[in-house]
């Protein structure tokens, strides 16, 4: 079968997770009073972002390290990082 | 005292290893830093490599390479909700020597190239992550990596850091990119065994068909899809500029599955199981978001100065020109024993006259023009889909009749004036 859910897609991948997030939320203030849209947790190709009532959750065992919160975030809230050496996501094919 | 090389060069893609490859072939001594396990293991593209710039590095690769399938055949389609208006070009010349391209996995890809390079002498060094530039009095000496006494120095280092290029940004060669300048592209290699890949798509063993899809791919948004047929694997992937994706309120990933859910794309992939999941970056700035590609004891290649053609969906073909190019200045750079800007620039005037730079400016106002006319992907695409349905449906209309019909359709909707504007707008952005 091919994958329906983002969680399916998920799965196939293989993560070497640090036990340190490469991706801070600088100020969780920011995305409680300033932005409604809470965009980064649309666009977030593996859903790392998730919105808690109050708080932005920060999923980076999933990251793909693509860039795109770091770019998108409207309030450049991001503190954008590279996993240590060795971690992180690792493709197998393409 | 720390070692020092010629040359390093911080990532392992194909502007990276082609760059490495090319000096330590020429007796420089070179370090090559990877932050990845492996080279390739954090590289994602398409799947579409070209034969010509790769051979200027490496003759007849593919007798040797990992490779999927020679393209011999590339569809385009301009999609929507339940039809399409497909052309293309199928040719067996691009089956045989010496080819036009391939379809490749870029995980074993970049694996086999950087091996030729460790081949050709270059000290391959995985898991390692180059934090910053060292600089001193102006000039980049050096990168300083996330590994204990991690401080390495050399003569020039050389930024192949993909499309995120934070060196890039901390040296100022350019600005955080904005999200018109990127694309986000996300695909699923989907297995399929090799039968049915070459039943479906008409296809013999050895050679392989690529689809790109334009309109309702992408809700009409700007961006485009495609699908590659690998041995036995397809790759299908959209993908849009982050500006739209931000502006359209997408996921991603939803609009993929919309995409191998459309009754246009459905039946290529029945059966299919998914093996892997990929997001990525694409530079699509295009020539005005070229950085500063050289500096004191600096070059830029690849992904990391924007090099990409997003109309003719080439990167890493002028990826790999550039890394070679690069070398071939930094060679001349140590034939003089001089590394300022002023040397290093050589490889500036080099890219600036190849057709890197002659194709990135031709194309200099396209992503501009698409992005703030949305009417090409949202308007045009069904009204192509609406004339070629009625011009191919036989109902007693005479052919004549039913030319008018089609232009008063056109014309009518928009005002002829506007469409003659949209056609000349079209024509002068990519001309």
């Amino acid at each position: 079968m091919s994958t329906k859910t983002i969680e399916e897609k998920q799965y196939l991948l293989r993560f070497k997770c640090d036990t340190k997030s490469h991706l801070t939320v600088l100020d969780h203030d920011i995305c409680m009073t300033k932005c409604p849209d809470k965009i980064c947790t649309v666009f977030c190709p593996a859903e790392v972002y998730k919105w808690e009532g109050t708080r932005m959750q920060v999923g980076y065992e999933g990251c793909h390290e693509c860039g795109s919160c770091r770019i998108g975030c409207p309030y450049q809230n991001i503190k954008w990082e590279y996993p240590k050496g060795g971690h992180g996501i690792v493709f197998r094919l393409a | 005292m720390p070692e020092k090389f010629d040359v390093i060069v911080v990532g392992a893609g194909p502007a990276g290893t082609s760059c490495a490859y090319t000096c330590a072939k020429n007796g420089l001594k070179v370090l090559q830093l990877e932050r990845g396990e492996y080279p390739g293991s954090k590289n994602v593209m398409g799947g579409v490599l070209y034969r010509k710039q790769m051979e200027e590095i490496i003759p007849e690769f593919w007798k040797e390479a990992p490779l999927e399938r020679p393209v011999i055949e590339q569809r385009f389609w301009m999609m929507d909700k339940e039809s399409t208006v497909s052309f293309g070009y199928k040719g067996l010349e691009w089956g045989m020597e010496p080819y036009n391209n391939f379809t490749v996995l870029r995980a074993p890809f970049d694996q086999w190239f950087a091996a030729k390079g460790v081949e050709q002498g270059v000290l391959l060094i995985n898991e390692t992550v180059a934090n910053e530039c060292i600089v001193e009095n102006g000039k980049v000496v050096g990168v300083r990596t996330d590994r204990p006494d991690g401080d390495v120095y050399a003569d020039v280092v050389v930024l192949a850091d993909g499309v995120n290029s934070l060196l890039g940004k901390q040296l100022g060669f350019h600005k955080e990119f904005r999200p018109d300048e990127v694309a986000l592209t996300v695909m699923e290699v989907i297995n399929l065994s090799k039968e049915k890949i070459n039943d479906r798509f008409n296809l013999e063993d050895n050679q392989g068909c690529t689809i790109e899809i334009f309109g309702d791919s992408t809700k009409g948004n700007l961006g485009t899809a495609f699908i590659y047929t690998n041995k036995e694997s397809i790759n299908i992937g959209v993908g849009t500029t982050l500006s739209s994706m931000i502006k359209a309120k997408l996921k991603p990933y939803d609009l993929l599955d919309y995409l191998k859910n459309h009754s246009m794309v459905k039946p290529l992939l029945a059966g299919g199981e998914s093996a892997e999941y990929l997001a990525h970056l694409i530079p699509e700035g295009g020539y005005h978001s070229v950085p500063k590609v050289a500096g004191n004891g600096v070059v830029v290649v690849g992904d990391a100065a924007q090099l990409v053609n997003a109309i003719h969906r080439e990167g890493s073909n002028m990826a790999m020109s550039s890394g070679k190019m690069a070398a071939e200045a930094i060679i001349r750079a140590k034939e003089r024993n001089d590394f300022s800007v002023a040397s290093l620039n050589s490889y500036r005037e080099a890219l600036y006259n190849s057709f890197i730079m002659k194709d990135l400016e031709k194309y200099k106002d396209a992503a501009h023009t698409f992005e703030h006319h949305p009417q090409y992907f949202r308007e045009y695409i069904p009204m192509m889909n609406q004339a070629m349905s009625k011009f191919f449906t036989v109902d007693g209309t005479p052919k004549r009749e039913k030319q008018k019909q089609i232009m008063r359709s056109v014309t009518g909707a928009k005002g002829t004036f506007k469409v003659i504007q949209d056609v000349y707008r079209a024509w002068k952005a990519v001309k």
